[in-house]
């Protein structure tokens, strides 16, 4: 009864009520990309600074492209890994996953870039020369004369983010294969089909439907982490803010103008995670 | 070809045990081709686990299974051929969610049969229609009743051309008034002389369509007999007490 006869306190709590559900982050958010758009035009430091960062946006976008599809690549197979009955596969999977996930993905980059890239060069020369020596390629091949200070540091810091990211990457198709119940692979099974037949037309393509979201978020992680390979001495957006900030001493302009490149960038790709999310729940 | 004087499924001292549980003991059982066997029994009998154990969905601890003239080894390959002849419905349809109706019909037919597309999609139709739902060949399976679901997965499983279907509960999952049109179909397959082993609690259809039933209880085999015989003259005491507890 006393919700019923106070109509005009129940409209302005609708109203609040819809002033509240508003996406006010969202526009607080917006409201700082005008500001800042808005000094691009009165203060010319600010677009001194995007130019120079440029270049940089380019390569942390090539180095987060690049890097995430060689992680999914890894993820996926070490995902399978990770659910077989083969105990070679499987334990093979979890020693990768175990140490990957223990080591900070910063001490990763600096682990693959200056101790195993050289090694790992050399092997391929080895085998550059072995290639040539049965006649299956050139004496001067590319594998065989291929330098350690030709492998460039973008390189290096991009490999190095896969393997990490391939550890998380494993374990997101890892629960989406085992959250698919046991009745779908007996079917599959029962019709004649292999082990990898059932895997590929149908425990994986549903699967990937249920963990494209968390891969979305992954994304979104991987381009804030790239940022890590301005160790290495990579160009890319961090690394070029570091260069500008101290040659010009604008390290408030520098870094509030970085941190909001990656804040719109982030942004963006989770307003397409999220619709993605909303659109693969509404077809289930 | 296939002998018709011979067995076509041999179960030679079949045992499956699940750590200390026998949950299969022993059992050594025979079906001929063309022949309806329905398996009952109370729960936790091992019916199902006995049933599982034909397509090597459960691999048995010990003894030895024929079907259709092979030895069912513990690896790889053959079972896969095996299992090609061998349709299985489920208790709980198992149909693939991300496939329409008619893709899951269609698609064991492609990846394990090796059939073109348009030919896999005829005869997928043609299933569809023997089983009474064509108008539904373009519906996911999320949108379809349980007994729609259950007759899809019949027609998936008859598209391979089995010599022999497994049902494992087929009806137990559905509600009461589905029940008589999943009974239909597999009454209509039984006419039509497949061989079928069927596992349920459907007293109805044992006594219409069996050849033979047989009683389990404890993992093993306690009593077998035509149907006239098992409702009306069933020999063991604890036959006798299961149907007084089943047929009030």
């Amino acid at each position: 009864m006393a919700s019923t006869d106070t109509p005009s306190r129940n409209r302005r709590g609708t109203f609040i009520d819809t002033l509240s559900g508003l996406p006010w982050w969202f526009f607080i958010i917006l409201l700082g990309a005008l500001f800042l758009a808005y000094s691009f035009f009165v203060d010319e430091t600010y677009s001194d600074i995007f130019i120079f960062l440029k270049d940089g946006v380019a390569m942390t976008i090539r180095v987060t492209l690049t890097g995430y599809a060689l992680a999914v690549t890894i993820g996926l197979m070490t995902g399978l890994g990770r659910v077989s009955k083969n105990p070679v596969l499987y334990n093979v999977a979890t020693i990768y996953v175990n140490i990957m996930r223990g080591i900070p993905i910063l001490v990763n980059i600096l682990y693959v870039a200056f101790v195993v890239t050289p090694p790992a060069i050399n092997g391929i020369n080895v085998l550059g020369d072995w290639l040539a020596q049965i006649n299956l390629l050139g004496p001067e091949n590319v594998l065989a004369v291929l330098s350690v200070r030709q492998v460039d540091f973008s390189v290096r810091g991009t490999i190095a983010l896969a393997i990490s990211y391939g550890a998380f990457e494993a374990e997101i198709f890892r629960a989406g294969i085992e959250s698919i119940g046991r009745g779908q692979m007996e079917a599959a099974r029962s019709l004649g089909m292999s082990y990898v037949q059932a895997m590929r037309y149908i425990i994986l393509p549903q699967a990937v439907r249920r963990v494209l979201p968390p891969l979305g978020n992954d994304f979104i992680a991987m381009l804030k982490e790239s940022s890590l390979i301005s160790v290495l001495g990579v160009r890319d957006m961090t690394q070029l803010s570091k260069l500008y900030a101290a040659s010009s001493f604008q390290y408030l302009k520098t870094y509030t103008l970085l941190a909001f490149m990656y804040l719109v960038m982030t942004v963006l790709l989770s307003i397409g995670v999220k619709s993605m999310e909303r659109r693969l729940s509404t077809n289930d | 070809m296939t002998d018709k004087s011979q067995p076509i499924i041999i179960l030679k001292n079949v045992d499956k045990h699940f750590g200390h549980v026998k949950a299969v003991n022993n059992i050594s059982l025979e079906v001929m081709p063309s022949e309806v066997v329905v398996v009952i029994g109370p729960s936790g009998s091992g019916k199902s686990t006995m049933l599982r154990c034909i397509n090597h969905l459960e691999t048995p601890t010990a003894g030895q299974i024929v079907v259709d003239g092979k030895v069912l080894s513990h690896k790889g390959k053959d079972i896969n051929a095996i299992r090609r002849e061998v349709g299985m419905v489920f208790q709980q349809f198992n149909l693939f969610p991300h496939l329409t109706a008619l893709e899951n019909v269609v698609i064991a037919q492609t990846v394990v049969r090796g059939r073109s597309k348009q030919e896999a999609d005829r005869v997928a139709r043609q299933q569809l229609d023997r089983v009474g739902i064509p108008e539904k060949a373009d519906v996911y399976p999320g949108q379809l009743s349980g007994g729609q679901q259950q007759r899809v997965a019949i027609a998936r499983a008859l598209a391979m051309n089995p010599k022999i279907m497994l049902f494992d509960e087929p009806t137990s999952a559905l509600d009461p008034e589905m029940i008589k049109e999943v009974l239909d179909v597999m009454m209509q397959l039984a006419e039509e002389g497949m061989t079928m082993v069927v596992v349920t609690h459907e007293m109805g259809f044992a006594r219409n369509a069996a050849d033979r039933i047989i009683f389990m209880n404890e993992g093993g085999i306690v009593e077998e007999a035509t149907p006239d015989v098992f409702f009306d003259n069933p020999k063991h005491e604890r036959t006798k007490l299961f149907l007084s507890q089943i047929l009030h």
